[in-house]
């Protein structure tokens, strides 16, 4: 049926039978979504679109509108939906879209709530703000431009976010005349990417938001595609309402009502989970448990609340319960903690400054709270990892964030209530950050910093050496052992301290308890990073020799390091000189089947990308390859 | 179990007034009687029951609204057993600042500036209001929590991003907040929420045989003996009803048999032109409610 005939036939319900309509109308759904694309993928004219087709505009405002679209439009005589959305005056004269703007409409289905976010570079920000309420994102690509470092960005936010419906809207395909070829081409670009970054799903769908095509009804012009239209498949895609009444209940009191002597109200929006009389719950942090007595409306009790209710509950007990306490099932509360990992995104011209103190805000707590020096940070257009000493303005970064009591919370991936905060700066209260709690940093609990009087660089002058790590990477049997030891002599003869880290001395001692599962590796390289990190602290240069596999750690470990004091040296070998040479039979095993997650037969090795130092072994012996990064510390190398 | 968009955006807003209430000191809600101002108090009465909402109402008064919205402010207020405060500019008062012969600055001063004396002469620093992000492109941009200098000007570069429900209400001395609840109701949803939980609106929102006469294309209704009427001219009664509601010599009306709430709601649905298309405020250029909104105009 063309939106045209549903129209009718609903103005005819409505003309007919207006109780009946109401009726079905009273129990329509609610979908948020966010659209995102580049300056010039149509996205205000796609959004423009969907409002008119669905009956959005009226004819007041479509006066305005075609008279703006003669005076100031881009499509000559026709009507230029872009001017129905770009709302503020600054943005109508730059033709830009500069803020979220929210726009709705609905249809016998469905309400939607668009979250109209801006593809101009500078506002990673709004992109995010936009995208935290939402349940399904829509990214436009020009069918000309195809997949764009615009679209990498874009879908790694909305999967930071956490959204879990991604729509690929492959946008302007009148401009590439309906090619399917052109299509499948982007969508096959889109699905190797997505799937680096976690995307498991997503749905394409060919479209022109000028011409109409799947819009709300399939194109004659893309007879290829058998999928439903866009407007189609937003009413019909499966909400997640219900999958945060599966988990355990929390809420967090925004307000006790208390009226008088004889009612104690807790009020609040419950973040997951249903709660009704009878049930135990336990007020964290203080522990405290009780029995709901009442669930308090205006309109009677109820039988029972659900996650995205807003509600008043009586306890059975007088316990202590206030503002900023979460009550939560007794049997299975939410975390506690004080120091966390987390991802943030910088929202402010000011830059981080570590240790320095801000507001933090996650649901109704608002305490203290301080972030470490970044241990990195995600460039948004490539995924790589950077070594960063502050976040600035739209960068995204992992840190660890400590705050000055304990706070309740659960990871951003499980709850994104309990787990996205804010930081609020003290002197001017501007949001100036939003952050994903990840975990809560167990062991580090309670260990504080000692001050120390003869510091590292008193260490270093004392042995008239500048310390620095040097990280040899590389496949098993590509040679870091070898070299590494060449170069040790090397620097030992020119009066250098220095230390080699290697498996034989490390893995047998300090890790004997880790094997070679991802996790153990992962620990593996954080606990040679620590002591790497004591060496050069006493002053040392140190040389690890690991294969060390995942760039992630690789990074970590740089970031735990001063700049500059971090040099990674890529061993190169290829992998079939590397097992041909099987100097200790590993590959032999690994290929038998009885070595497992053995690196580059079942378990990946992850290249670096920017490594200071690069040796192909196949192209130098090991005492060329040592003679090589000696010349490069010391500044000889022609390249250097 | 499915909450309905209804259940989702009355959880929303209740949500949103605890939040106030909670990280602000001395919060307001403006009411200007109007079908939002109806939900709004509604939304705010289920918030806190059985306590009665813990703010005063405001109602920024200009003299001029219909005689209808005054009786129904009055009995709402009392209903819900909240303080009513009324505020009328002494200025305007005094000048007689009037529809018919001062145009824009009557909206400007009345309202305008009425609004930043009364929140100044009671200290409020955080003031709910109606307003709705689909009345209007400029409002569409609108934040929930809306951060006013101590000049009570709205800085649109310069908003709190907003994340999740994590409103920020942190301010400096001065400095003020309007807070709107309902941002992200639409005028159906409204419709359908007056109607599903039967909350009593202002009668001119159902058509009546009610004396009319035209100006400037729009249909205004002559409620008392100050309209200024043409020479020979006599009011013609039509059955008419209003969209929105404001100062009487300013609201244009529409002709209309729809005289139950039902019928209205299957009028709006049918209808073809917008509802801020009665009021001439928004027909003055084409910035106009933007400029108003960086000056103050709630």
């Amino acid at each position: 049926m063309s939106s045209k005939e549903q129209k009718y036939k609903a103005d005819a319900l409505i003309a007919a039978d207006i109780d009946a309509y109401l009726e079905t109308h009273q129990h329509k759904s609610m979908l948020r979504f966010i659209t995102c694309g580049s300056v010039d993928d149509g996205k205000s004219t796609l959004i423009g679109r969907l409002l008119y087709d669905s009956k959005m505009i009226f004819e007041d405002q479509l006066a305005a509108l075609e008279a703006d679209s003669k005076k100031v439009g881009t499509q000559g005589q026709n009507i230029d939906f872009a001017l129905l959305v770009d709302g503020l005056a600054a943005e109508r004269e730059q033709g830009i879209t500069i803020d979220v703007a929210y726009r709705f409409f609905a249809t016998e289905k469905r309400k939607f709530i668009v979250a109209d976010t801006p593809g101009h570079e500078q506002y990673t920000r709004n992109m995010v703000t936009g995208a935290s309420t939402a349940d399904l994102a829509v990214l436009l690509i020009d069918a000309r431009q195809g997949v764009l470092t615009q679209t990498r960005r874009h879908s790694y936010l909305a999967h930071l976010v956490g959204i879990k419906h991604i729509v690929l809207a492959v946008n302007k395909m009148d401009l590439v005349a309906y090619e399917q070829s052109r299509f499948d081409q982007i969508v096959a670009d889109y699905t190797s990417f997505a799937k680096s970054i976690g995307i498991d799903a997503f749905t394409a769908i060919p479209i022109s938001g000028l011409a109409g095509d799947n819009i709300t009804q399939s194109s004659g012009n893309t007879p290829w595609y058998k999928g439903p239209p866009l407007l189609e498949y937003l009413e019909n895609v499966e909400l997640n309402v219900t999958r945060d009444q599966d988990k355990p209940f929390r809420m967090a009191v925004q307000w006790v009502n208390r009226p008088n002597l004889d009612f104690r109200g807790f009020s609040g929006q419950i973040a997951t989970g249903t709660a009704k009389p009878g049930d135990k719950v336990r007020v964290v942090p203080s522990g405290k448990t009780s029995t709901i007595k009442r669930i308090v409306t205006m309109h009677g009790d109820l039988a029972e609340a659900v996650a995205g209710q807003s509600v008043t509950f009586t306890l059975a007990d007088e316990i202590d319960c206030s503002r900023g306490d979460v009550l939560a099932a007794a049997d299975d509360p939410p975390e506690v903690a004080d120091q966390f990992e987390a991802t943030i995104v910088w929202m402010a011209e000011e830059p981080l400054l570590p240790g320095r103190s801000y507001w933090l805000k996650l649901g109704t707590q608002t305490v203290s709270a301080h972030v470490q020096q970044p241990k990195y940070q995600v460039n948004i257009n490539n995924l790589e990892h950077l070594a960063i000493k502050t976040l600035k303005l739209n960068s995204i970064g992992v840190a660890e964030v400590a705050t000055d009591k304990p706070i309740v919370f659960e990871p951003y991936a499980i709850n994104r209530e309990m787990g996205g905060f804010i930081l609020i700066d003290k002197m001017s209260n501007a949001t100036i950050a939003a952050g994903m709690l990840h975990f809560s940093l167990r062991r580090a609990k309670n260990v504080h910093w000692q001050v120390i009087d003869v510091d590292r660089d008193a260490h270093s002058r004392l042995k008239n050496q500048k310390p620095f790590v040097l990280w040899f990477t590389g496949l098993s049997g590509s040679g870091k052992s070898t070299i590494a030891n060449e170069v040790e002599k090397r620097l030992h003869i020119m009066n250098r301290h220095t230390f080699l880290l290697d498996g034989d001395n490390v893995r047998h001692g300090l890790n004997r308890d880790l094997g070679f599962t991802d996790a153990d590796r992962v620990e593996n390289i954080r606990r040679i990073g620590e002591v790497a990190k004591l060496m050069t602290d006493a002053g040392l240069i140190v040389l690890t020799a690991f294969i060390s596999p995942f760039r992630a750690e690789r990074q970590m470990v740089r970031s735990m390091l001063p700049e500059g004091e971090f040099i990674e040296v890529f061993v190169e070998t290829p992998l079939a000189v590397a097992e041909q040479r099987d100097v200790k039979g590993l590959y032999k095993k690994a290929r038998a089947g009885q070595l497992k997650n053995f690196t580059g037969i079942d378990s990946p090795y992850e290249e670096p990308l920017n490594a200071e130092i690069r040796v192909n072994t196949t192209e130098k012996s090991a005492k060329e390859a040592a003679q090589y990064i000696v010349d490069w510390l010391f500044d000889l190398n022609d390249s250097h | 179990m499915n909450l309905t968009h209804l259940e989702r955006l009355e959880a929303e807003s209740i949500q949103i007034m605890w939040e106030v209430v909670a990280e602000t000191q001395n919060p307001v809600m403006l009411y200007s009687v109007g079908k939002d101002s109806a939900v709004m108090l509604h939304l705010a009465r289920k918030a806190f029951f059985p306590a009665v909402p813990p703010f005063p109402l405001l109602h920024v008064d200009t003299t001029w609204k219909f005689q209808n919205m005054y009786a129904l402010r009055d009995k709402a207020a009392k209903a819900a057993g909240m303080k009513l405060l009324v505020y009328q500019n002494p200025e305007a008062l005094e000048r007689g600042i009037n529809p018919f012969d001062h145009g824009s600055l009557h909206t400007d001063i009345w309202k305008t500036e009425g609004l930043k004396k009364a929140l100044d002469l009671y200290e409020f620093d955080a003031a709910m209001g109606g307003a709705r992000r689909d009345e209007e492109k400029s409002r569409a941009k609108e934040r929930v929590f809306s951060f006013r200098s101590n000049k009570h000007r709205w800085d649109a570069k310069n908003q709190r991003p907003e994340l999740w429900k994590l409103y920020n209400a942190r301010k400096a001395k001065g400095e003020s907040i309007r807070m709107f609840p309902l941002s992200n109701w639409t005028e159906l949803d409204i419709w359908q929420y007056i109607h599903l939980e039967k909350i009593e609106i202002v009668p001119l929102y159902l058509a009546a045989e009610r004396p009319t006469v035209e100006r400037d294309g729009l249909l205004i209704m002559v409620d008392d003996d100050r309209f200024p009427l043409k020479k020979g001219e006599k009011p013609k009664l039509r059955s008419i009803r209003f969209r929105t509601l404001g100062c009487y010599p300013l609201t244009g009306a529409v002709e209309s048999k729809a005289t139950t709430l039902t019928e209205v709601i299957q009028e709006m649905l049918l209808t073809t032109t917008s509802e801020r298309q009665g009021r001439a405020i928004d027909h003055d250029a084409a910035a106009s409610m933007e400029k108003k909104k960086q000056e103050g105009y709630f």
